[in-house]
């Protein structure tokens, strides 16, 4: 089996770039997958004060040196959502959006997850609830949706559906939703405003990874992972926030660093067993 | 066997025909669908001959999509006889579709 990517990293914040670098410093094929750089929480930081060497740095000046860093070392980039994922045969199958890659290893660096699950929103999953408006938009042509939007590349989902014909409500950011229906969904509640919908389109900025990695483990609802960033699914690595506190800058490449060594010495193991 | 696409005149009579059969309902815009594809592919040839393994493009059936209620792909319905009794939704690994088709073997 051929693969396209040695490593593909899931997510474009200090640990994934950080894991990116370290493959490429192996002479290995990477991509990073990432919302845009803009929507990063640390964009928005406007001084980090314990990057040591770099006092007062901000945010943003420290995700574009990163970015360029690990650019011009080779790096490949690719905009937009990891929304499943799967190993089969010694491989890993990435879905992006409605668009898919392949890997001989992971690195999961995709940041915590903010906010919960609402209510219906398991229950109506694949019943009128989706995560993806070019992936399951098609099926909606014609029908009301409601789009909650949690990140500034929601409105182009929400207007992906509405050029395909569905007549979309956005909602944006809400804080309280219930969704609701029988065999399929029917309506839903957004901070007081009940519309009745056909379909609800949940656009966050990440899929928690137990939800794209069903079998995770996890220890205080983050990633466990052992010394060398290893998960306990074959060929996944994390890094960054998502394998837990505290939520800081250095904290994350440094396990980036290490997850991208460890995953590069995966992948160059599995190559190395199919010749 | 290989797996058999199904349009929506041929669908009933082969499903209805089959004692266990397992549908894939996916189009050709869907990652997941595309990732799904060998799984489904080797279950086919896994269940040669006990399992009825079909794929319906939701494009292209658009009838036999809105009869089951398909609202999200890759959708998988399994059946008895024509008579659904269970389905998965979204992506996941042959080895959940092989679960269902053990238990109902």
């Amino acid at each position: 089996m051929c693969v396209s990517y040695d490593v593909l990293v899931i997510g474009g914040g200090p640990a994934g770039l950080s894991a990116a670098l370290n493959v490429r410093a192996r002479g290995l094929r990477v991509l990073v997958v990432s919302n845009p750089m803009e929507e990063n929480p640390l964009w928005k930081a406007e001084r980090v004060d314990n990057c040591i060497g770099l006092p007062g740095v901000s945010g943003a000046e420290l995700l574009r040196g990163m970015r360029r860093h690990a650019e011009e070392a080779g790096v490949e980039f690719r905009t937009g959502r990891v929304l499943n994922a799967m190993r089969m045969e010694n491989v890993w199958y990435v879905g992006i959006g409605s668009d898919m890659e392949n890997a001989s290893a992971l690195v999961l660096a995709a940041g915590v997850s903010r906010g919960r699950k609402f209510p219906g929103e398991a229950e109506f999953l694949g019943r009128g609830v989706s995560y993806c408006a070019t992936c399951d938009g098609m099926l909606y042509r014609g029908r009301p949706v409601a789009v909650l939007g949690y990140s500034d590349s929601a409105h182009r989902e929400a207007d992906f559906l509405k050029d395909i014909g569905c007549s979309v409500t956005y909602f944006d950011r809400p804080k309280d939703c219930v969704i609701t229906g029988d065999s399929a969904v029917t309506s839903v509640t957004c901070d007081g405003e009940t519309l009745p919908v056909e379909g609800v389109f949940l656009l966050r900025p990440t899929v928690a990874p137990s939800d794209l990695f069903p079998a995770l483990a996890l220890e205080g609802g983050y990633v466990a992972t052992d010394r060398s960033m290893a998960t306990n699914l074959p060929g996944l690595f994390a890094a960054g926030d998502c394998t837990g506190l505290p939520l800081q800058v250095s904290k994350a490449a440094g396990e980036g660093l290490v997850a991208g060594q460890s995953a590069a010495k995966w992948a160059v193991r599995q190559k190395r067993d199919q010749t | 066997m290989a797996i058999r696409h199904l349009n929506t005149m041929e669908f009933d009579a082969a499903v209805d025909a089959a004692p266990l059969a397992m549908v894939d309902f996916w189009a050709s815009w869907c990652g997941p669908c595309k990732m799904l594809a060998p799984a489904m592919d080797a279950l086919a040839q896994r269940y040669d001959g006990r399992v009825l393994v079909g794929k319906v493009n939701v494009d292209e059936e658009p009838e036999l999509a809105r009869r089951f209620g398909v609202m999200s792909i890759p959708t998988v319905v399994f059946l008895k006889n024509g008579r659904e009794f269970d389905r998965k939704v979204g992506l996941m690994p042959a080895e959940a579709f092989a679960q269902v088709l053990d238990k109902n073997l």
